[in-house]
């Protein structure tokens, strides 16, 4: 599956700000971290706000800091502030009724299912807790 | 007084209980042949069904450290919560691994660490006995139990579960 790029900075943001809930992050913290455009992050952090998922300060010491319960918001949570990848109604799509495009739209539908299900499965702080579990498959550096 | 209201002034005894220990202080223990009453009211809660004569050949199948481990969770002698898993090997080349089946946790004494007791005790029967890898299958829909496994660091593995209607 592949995430628009908003949604990753979204992911990337609430992550880093609920592993660091004593300090506020400044949108520049977070896009050097990430090595990111900070100019796109602030337009994320901004849906995050006004999602109730991120808080705000102005001023010297401000920035943004998570707000969110992390036992109870999941990964689809916040994906689904930036894309809709909830199964839809079922609905005939072009060639649903011949038996090829029929089974692979059911196909389809089996992935989106694994993916939900595994979005909706894991809390942010599951996802704080667990992540070191990860570190073995971290990708090689091509460099 | 009907098998609810049974059920009812229990819970409230267990619960009266576990709060005035705050609840730190549970045992995980082997399986005994007088907690299956309690697996199979708990079970039932969980699941709507009452399966009596499939706790009890689970009992006999995997307790008292048949071919398997079977432990429950209790707090100040009340009963709370169990778990149960076997060993499987060699399915489709898979090497010995540890299958967690069966978790039941009180409704009223969820989120205090009894799930995570009774996991961590079970994969550390496993460990003794050489095995490195614990595995599980639950329902996509099931998000109380895909939630509460992965929070224990569980995550999909190599291998999927299929199946077909035998009738097609």
């Amino acid at each position: 599956m592949k995430l628009n790029k908003a949604t990753r900075f979204a992911l990337f943001s609430v992550l880093e700000l609920a592993n660091n809930p004593e300090h506020h992050l400044s949108a520049t913290d977070i896009a050097n971290k990430f090595d990111i455009s900070s100019h796109h992050l602030l337009k994320v952090l901004h849906s995050l706000v006004r999602a109730r998922l991120v808080g705000s300060v102005r001023g010297a010491g401000g920035g943004y800091r998570f707000i969110g319960n992390p036992k109870r918001i999941t990964l689809l949570d916040i994906v689904e502030i930036f894309e809709d990848i909830r199964l839809p109604p079922v609905e005939a799509e072009a060639a649903d009724d011949t038996e090829i495009g029929n089974a692979l739209s059911q196909i389809m539908h089996e992935i989106d299912e694994i993916t939900i299900a595994t979005l909706n499965s894991i809390s942010v702080e599951t996802f704080l807790k667990t992540m070191h579990f990860y570190q073995d498959d971290l990708p090689k550096s091509t460099n | 007084m009907n098998y609810h209201n049974l059920k009812i002034e229990k819970l409230q005894k267990t619960v009266e209980s576990m709060s005035a220990k705050a609840i730190n202080n549970f045992l995980i223990r082997d399986a005994v042949t007088n907690d299956i009453s309690e697996i199979v009211k708990l079970d039932a809660q969980n699941t709507g069904l009452e399966k009596n004569e499939y706790w009890k050949a689970a009992f006999d199948r995997f307790g008292n450290g048949n071919g398997g481990f079977f432990l429950v969770a209790e707090s100040d002698q009340h009963f709370c919560g169990y778990i149960l898993g076997e060993i499987r090997a060699w399915e489709f080349g898979s090497p010995p691994c540890g299958w967690v089946f069966a978790i039941g946790v009180h409704n009223d004494a969820r989120e205090m660490g009894i799930g995570s007791k009774l996991f961590k005790s079970i994969c550390q029967h496993f460990q003794q006995v050489g095995i490195e890898k614990v595995r599980t299958m639950l329902a996509r829909s099931d998000h109380l139990n895909m939630s509460f496994f992965r929070s224990q660091g569980m995550r999909g593995g190599p291998f999927i579960q299929l199946e077909i209607n035998v009738s097609e």
